[in-house]
């Protein structure tokens, strides 16, 4: 398929473009940094006693992808746009959805790699006790689909300038609002004067609450729909922003 | 090959590009004209697909720019203005993707890269990264990916801006050579660069076409055209006004200087008479005098240009001076 060389064609360039680049690596160290750090000091994964993951490991990862992940999509479009490659990218023979989606693959790919090389973790619990590996794997997926959907708000924002700091701030800001609107304070502090339904839609907005699932194991449907529905609605607006550039 | 029908361009309330209409046909090279800010650049976005008209459309190699994209980009060669690349990656690296984006897969791609490194010389920076290159070489980067699908469509943004004396001359006479057998447009300030390569030019001005032609066409519109230069010793400017004024075939005689006993003074015909005529009718009446030169001049592309493109009172306040 054609349309399917294009999109390799793209991720394959962008994967090139984050290894020749420190920032691939110094993005890797660090995420690997923080996972160890707040998984056996902060988290407490000694102390608990119990061969799981689930408190101690993934409940941080939505607050390391709320800097980390817009760092990585800041540039997606922002520096095409600065360095002026856009025009070169988009009078090539290939359609903007085959652009975007290509970019967004290659980083979310790199993501994963991220995620994928925390595995020392999960050889740590098997060798201390006998975990279920099942839900260690379930929230591994759900921590990748998490981790897409901040990607698309990044890549969004970077669509609309060609400052990467503009970009990633405005990235950092979405983002939280999708960790806050689930965070446990915030949920009580909206009961005490909310509708209940309203808290309801509020919390549906989270990723916490549909990462949650994820941890215990379960891979609900509804779950993995609030991920990528986040991750098409946001590339969908990074076209219709696109568009907007182009027609001046 | 390329038929371009009433395209226009509306950026908030400003009219880019205002109904321009043209046709390049193959082996054709047209240069576009124009100052700064005349819709050149804003036409070429058009054209590749970049930007979208608001209103007319375009066909390149028949499929139309708004229906057919694709196909139309396909056919299309791209240089952008200021010739951006990836920086991040090798010349290579990058000429291997334009390669690959165009379809180019394997032996072909290699091939493909191989022709292009050395019809633009690249062979010495092909490892290199593009952010570490000078100027020349990232602009013929840049062109070598236009180049690199041997496209039947050439669109050039200034494709000589920042090089050096001897790559402009390369680069012109690489659009020239391949001008033979494509249907090339090139942007440029540089009037020489409309004798050194085109075969027509358009010259374009607040948005609109302002004149088409040949470039001995646009030439002849110059009033300096069929001018004649002359330079007498031994007589002083008036004499000579006076004497050329009451000829039949002048229209106006302007003294350029008047030094060392010598006159200079350019000549100017009336109405258009053919080629020689002013030139005999002069020689005829200063035969007296000592000639010290005297030829009929072309006419100049750049005062074509410069009253064309000039508000009124802008050129009127030039001459003036």
């Amino acid at each position: 398929m054609n349309t399917w060389s294009n999109i390799r064609t793209i991720t394959k360039r962008e994967l090139g473009a984050y290894f020749s680049a420190p920032l691939a690596y110094v993005f890797i160290v660090i995420f690997l940094l923080l996972c160890g750090f707040f998984t056996f000091m902060v988290g407490g994964f000694f102390e608990r006693g119990e061969a799981s993951l689930v408190r101690p490991f993934f409940d941080w990862h939505p607050w390391f992808y709320l800097f980390l992940v817009p760092a990585v999509g800041m540039r997606l479009w922002a520096e095409e746009r600065r360095v002026g490659t856009i025009e070169l990218l988009l009078t090539m023979p290939i359609t903007a959805w085959q652009a975007i989606l290509g970019k967004f693959l290659a980083s979310w790919l790199f993501l994963g790699l991220a995620l994928a090389l925390t595995f020392p973790v999960v050889i740590t619990v098997n060798y201390l006790g006998s975990p279920d590996n099942g839900v260690i794997l379930s929230g591994y997926i759900g921590s990748w689909l998490m981790a897409g959907a901040y990607l698309a708000v990044s890549c969004m924002t970077s669509a609309m300038t060609r400052a990467q700091v503009v970009s990633f701030i405005i990235a950092v800001v979405l983002c939280l609002f999708l960790i806050l609107a689930g965070f446990p304070p915030v949920i009580n502090l909206l009961e005490t004067w909310a509708a209940p339904w309203l808290v309801d839609v509020i919390t549906s907005f989270s990723v916490i609450t549909h990462f949650d699932g994820f941890q215990k194991g379960v891979l609900d449907f509804r779950d993995i729909i609030f991920f990528l529905s986040v991750m098409v609605f946001c590339l969908f607006t990074t076209s219709v922003i696109l568009r907007g550039h182009r027609a001046g | 090959m390329i038929k371009v029908q009433n395209l226009a361009k509306v950026f908030g309330t400003k009219r880019a590009v205002d109904g321009v209409s043209f046709t390049v046909e193959r082996g054709e090279v047209l240069g576009f004209l124009g100052p700064n800010g005349a819709g050149k650049s804003t036409t070429m976005r058009m054209l590749t697909g970049f930007i979208p008209p608001t209103s007319g459309t375009a066909t390149v190699g028949g499929y139309d720019i708004l229906t057919h994209p694709i196909e139309a980009k396909r056919m299309i060669g791209y240089l952008p203005e200021n010739a951006p690349a990836y920086t991040d990656m090798t010349v290579e690296g990058f000429l291997k993707f334009a390669a690959e984006i165009r379809g180019l897969r394997g032996e072909a791609r290699t091939r493909a890269v191989g022709r292009v490194v050395e019809m633009c010389f690249l062979q010495p920076v092909l490892h290199q990264s593009v952010e570490t290159l000078s100027k020349g070489y990232r602009h013929r980067t840049c062109f070598a990916q236009s180049i690199i699908h041997d496209p039947d469509v050439l669109i050039l943004d200034e494709p000589t801006d920042g090089l050096d004396p001897n790559q402009k001359h390369e680069v012109r006479q690489l659009i020239r050579r391949m001008g033979e057998k494509k249907a090339i447009i090139f942007s440029t300030h540089i009037l020489e660069e409309v004798d050194a390569a085109c075969t027509r030019a358009i010259i374009i001005d607040r948005g609109r076409i302002v004149a088409n032609g040949t470039p001995d066409e646009l030439r002849a519109k110059s009033e300096y055209a069929g001018a004649v230069l002359l330079r007498i010793s031994g007589v002083t400017a008036a004499a000579l006004t006076q004497k050329l004024g009451t000829l039949g075939t002048v229209k106006r005689v302007a003294v350029l200087n008047e030094n060392n006993g010598a006159v200079t003074a350019r000549v100017f015909a009336r109405g258009n008479p053919p080629r020689g005529e002013l030139a005999r009718s002069l020689a005829e009446a200063v035969s007296g005098w000592r000639v010290e030169e005297m030829h009929t001049e072309e006419g100049r592309l750049d005062e074509v240009f410069r009253s064309i493109t000039m508000p009124d009172t802008a050129v009127a306040a030039e001459e003036k001076k």
